[in-house]
């Protein structure tokens, strides 16, 4: 597995041996298809309903309350990428979109403001560079995540990303999976912490057991979570899946839910409901029995379509001798200190194969120019021993096999393209759907400020303090989760609320919520305008610190007061909605018309949406 | 021309791409230059390759311009290039003066003209519209920009070129311009129709109504300032736009961009082009409506 991928050879030796090979996960004739239904579509041969579920189908969601363009969403399946891919995007994105790209949450990237009648263009290219957008959107298996530390994780039992890019081709394309009552989230995590797998339809952990003496490799596999207006923690299926029942298992729920799944109420129709609806245990003894009958009725055929071994990276990596096999420990690093090392100290992390390191960009809410994707393909291509990237649910980059002794080049090259941010694996690097920037169901400006809380903690040095490194910031622009609001140390969803005689966008804050195994969601604390949100965070931080237990970081404290379990000042949530009364306290609009407006606005605020496109 | 056959014999710095492309293309273009007796001006298309215009520099039978600032082309150029600052053709733009620039490089009327920038090819255009537009039919744009010719270690010179003034006739053609009143005009027409050929987020922002937006970033390719003409077209066509339309092109300011996206329609086969060279900014000074898009915060979406 990935320890023997790394084998000696010239530890002088940049960049990959040899590149991986090209996934080819679209297919050119779709293209040709998406062109020809638009061309249908506008000479009003096709309904617009039709049409609408062809082309989320095919990955392209309409864009806030403007129906000629298209957000186009690429699959990056396990959110593996590779040089080639980046630069093809940078290309896509420059000729047919707004010059740069966004990481999505669920591991995508999603090209904005795309002109309908170019979108099959858009697919073209990607095709090339074995991309697709195919079952991004729409009532099918999106895109299969895998966490970006799979492979490289001291943590892990084993490498799950095999597997996840097998489940993924396997569903790809497959009849059975082509019209879901609703979407459906699959996620692969590596350890107990890292990954989302408590919150999607399927979420698996690798795990090793032994059996009869021997070691069988498997899962813990998780059913029935997801994010949503309403969310819900996964159910543990059984204590250990060996991998041989992966398959039958995953097929065994999507058939479940494609036979059981509520088509009619679309607020209420994804398989968490489901679930919900007809008890855990129930739905568990559904689960077992359904994987029998699938396990008895599945021909080779079909089972040949899932195949892990081809899906291994195979490629022997240069082993990483030399300078640098341990990271510099700084004890303390500042914000006025060097920015190298104020960069090392929160964006690199050590691997398990020694020498290597994954490296993480900083991106403001997942936005990255054209140009500076290219840098960053020429830096992969040239310093990642794999020659690929992983995109974080964090919407940043994380660059494996990066060597130690070629930290500081890596540094400087992204300093050279203005992405070399400190804090991205701490509270500065909020994260932030696209909200009102493209999306028809926010209400508020999410991604402005995700930007916004992200500017203003890197601005005063949060990132420096390891007290608050665990603590996330995550934002959604409404209730419907996508900036996974509801994981977030410090949650928000936006809104709308009549303060006086005015509206303003506002947010609901939640306290404590977490990904992982252990994951929790987050509980609602209170109401806060747009304007006051950063405030409002910086309150809690300073009381944090005047109250907080030895050692007790900021993710602990705030997890234990929205559980009442506060010890000092503030005990419960109830106690920080006392606290916070006076920031969140707006002046008369008449005062201070701005605090009343939204971020990126000069005008009044009003809460105008459309109808969503998350389902077909 | 000075080390112009040791340069092509010795083609170490050309990228391995345009390599291949240099040595494909190299037969065609030259044999047919070379048939056409000594005196006789080949018609040039819309687009000069750089072989093209390599034996036509040899053959001292093209006019190059270097649309670039004046201190660029200084540093270097193309050889035999003449040089004409956009900002200098725009102090004035009209049919009289430009005939008069033409006469002052040694333009004769059939001889064929071959212009670069380093612009992605929007200033050049703009200059090769406005030669067409006073007469001068045989101009062409270079297939790529400065920046390209330089990295594939193709010929540069430093010397300012002058040539002898020549006479060149002025015969507008009427059929590619458009000033606002066209336009407004045009806006209810059946088969006319408006192109904004800005950026995306700028024509959300605003744009005059009933514009369609093709924007300057899709018409180039992989280091070509134009696509190749089918793969235009299919563009155009995917957008429904039908052949026998009439376009008038427009940007944000002095019909640059706008000048590309015209000969990129061209390119595609459409022949019934119009520059609105005064574009947006004469549209909004003169007060005359626009569409606005103020439902999304999409500038948020900028990383820059």
């Amino acid at each position: 597995m990935s320890k023997s991928r790394v084998a000696s050879a010239n530890p002088k030796q940049k960049g990959v041996l040899q590149p991986k090979p090209n996934p080819r996960w679209g297919r050119e004739e779709e293209t040709e298809f998406f062109a020809k239904k638009v061309k249908l579509f506008r000479q009003g041969k096709i309904s617009e309903d039709d049409f609408r579920r062809f082309r989320l189908q095919h990955g392209a969601y309409g864009s806030r309350l403007h129906a000629d363009y298209s957000m186009v969403r690429i699959k990056v399946p396990s959110g593996e990428i590779t040089a080639d891919q980046v630069d093809k995007i940078a290309s896509m994105s420059e000729a047919f979109s707004i010059g740069s790209a966004h990481v999505s949450t669920r591991q995508n990237i999603q090209l904005h403001w795309v002109q309908l009648e170019d979108v099959s263009e858009v697919m073209r290219g990607l095709v090339e560079a074995g991309l697709t957008t195919r079952e991004a959107c729409g009532n099918t298996v999106r895109n299969v995540m895998c966490s970006h530390f799979a492979g490289v994780c001291p943590d892990e039992a084993f490498d799950a990303t095999p597997y996840s890019m097998a489940v993924a081709k396997f569903f790809l394309r497959n009849p059975m999976c082509q019209n879901l009552p609703r979407k459906f989230k699959i996620n692969f995590g590596c350890c107990e912490k890292h990954g989302l797998v408590k919150v999607a339809d399927i979420g698996l952990v690798p795990a090793v057991k032994e059996i009869n003496g021997e070691q069988v490799k498997g899962f813990r596999i998780y059913l029935g979570g997801g994010l949503g207006a309403a969310s819900f923690i996964g159910h543990a299926l059984e204590d250990f899946t060996p991998e041989s029942r992966v398959l039958s298992t995953c097929m065994a729920t999507v058939r479940l839910f494609d036979r059981h799944g509520n088509r009619e109420n679309m607020a209420r129709n994804r398989m968490r409901y489901l679930v919900h609806e007809t008890g855990w245990e129930k739905f568990q003894k559904m689960a077992l029995k359904e994987r029998t009958a699938v396990e008895m009725t599945t021909s080779l055929a079909t089972a040949s379509n899932y195949d892990v071994d081809a899906q291994e990276d195979k490629r022997q990596l240069p082993k990483a001798s030399g300078r640098m096999a341990k990271l510099p420990m700084f004890e303390q690093v500042a914000k006025d200190g060097p920015a190298y090392e104020r960069w090392l100290h929160s964006n690199a992390v050590a691997q398990k194969q020694e020498g290597y390191f994954t490296v993480f960009i900083t991106l403001g809410a997942g936005d990255i120019t054209a140009s500076q994707l290219r840098i960053l393909a020429s830096a992969i291509r040239e310093l990642s021993a794999e020659g690929s990237a992983r995109l974080t649910p964090q919407q940043n980059f994380a660059i494996r096999y990066v060597r130690g002794a070629d930290l500081r080049e890596f540094y400087d090259r992204l300093a050279t393209a203005g992405l070399a941010n400190p804090g991205a694996l701490t509270i500065a690097s909020a994260v932030g759907c696209s909200g009102t920037t493209s999306c028809n169901l926010a209400i508020t400006n999410s991604h402005r400020l995700a930007k916004e809380v992200q500017r203003k903690f890197l601005e005063l040095g949060l990132d420096t303090d390891d007290s608050l490194k665990d603590a996330t910031v995550k934002i959604s622009g409404c209730p419907n989760s996508c900036g996974q609001h509801e994981i977030a140390t410090i949650g928000f969803f936006g809104g709308a609320s009549r303060i006086g005689t005015s509206m303003s966008p506002t947010y609901t804050m939640l306290f404590g919520g977490s990904a992982g195994e252990q994951g929790e969601l987050g509980r609602a604390v209170m109401r806060v305008p747009a304007k006051r949100v950063v405030d409002a965070i910086l309150k809690i931080i300073e009381s944090y610190r005047a109250e907080r237990a030895v050692d007790e970081t900021l993710h602990q404290w705030v997890v234990k007061v929205s559980k009442g379990q506060g010890t000092g000042g503030i005990k419960t949530l109830e106690d920080v909605k006392a606290l916070l009364a006076p920031v969140v306290q707006l002046p008369p609009a008449e005062e201070d018309p701005d605090a009343y407006r939204d971020f990126g606005s000069d005008s009044k605020f009003t809460a105008k949406t459309a109808r969503g496109e998350c389902a077909a | 021309m000075r080390g112009l056959r040791k340069a092509a014999a010795r083609p170490r710095a050309i990228a391995r791409k345009k390599a291949t492309k240099v040595v494909a293309k190299k037969k065609a273009p030259a044999k047919r230059v070379e048939k056409k007796s000594a005196g006789q001006f080949i018609q040039l298309p819309i687009i000069c390759d750089a072989d093209t215009l390599r034996t036509l520099i040899r053959k001292k039978a093209v006019r190059v311009v270097d649309v670039r600032r004046a201190e660029d082309y200084k540093a270097g150029h193309i050889p035999t290039a003449v040089s004409l600052p956009l900002a200098r053709l725009l102090e004035d733009d009209s049919p009289e003066r430009v005939v008069q620039l033409l006469q002052e490089f040694g333009v004769t009327e059939k001889m064929p003209v071959v212009i670069y920038d380093n612009t992605f090819g929007a200033l050049a255009a703009r200059v090769a519209w406005a030669f067409q537009y006073v007469g001068h039919s045989n101009t062409a744009l270079l297939e790529m920009t400065f920046k390209q010719w330089k990295e594939l270690g193709l010929e540069v010179e430093a010397r300012s070129n002058s040539f002898k003034p020549t006479d060149h006739p002025l015969a507008i053609n009427s059929e590619m311009y458009a000033d606002a009143q066209y336009v407004e005009a045009a806006q209810s027409q059946q088969g006319k129709l408006l192109v904004d050929s800005r950026e995306r987020l700028n024509f959300l922002t605003e744009h005059i109504p009933t514009a369609r937006n093709i924007p300057y970033t899709m018409l180039g390719e992989g280091g070509n300032i134009l696509r190749k003409s089918d793969e235009l077209k299919r563009m155009i066509e995917n957008r429904g736009i039908a052949p026998d339309s009439e376009i008038i092109t427009y940007c944000g300011s002095v019909g640059t961009l706008s000048g590309l996206a015209y000969y990129a329609l061209k390119l595609a086969g459409y022949n019934n082009v119009k520059l609105y060279p005064k574009s947006f900014k004469e549209w909004k000074s003169l007060g005359k409506p626009k569409d606005e898009f103020k439902e999304a915060n999409y500038w948020d979406l900028s990383a820059e």
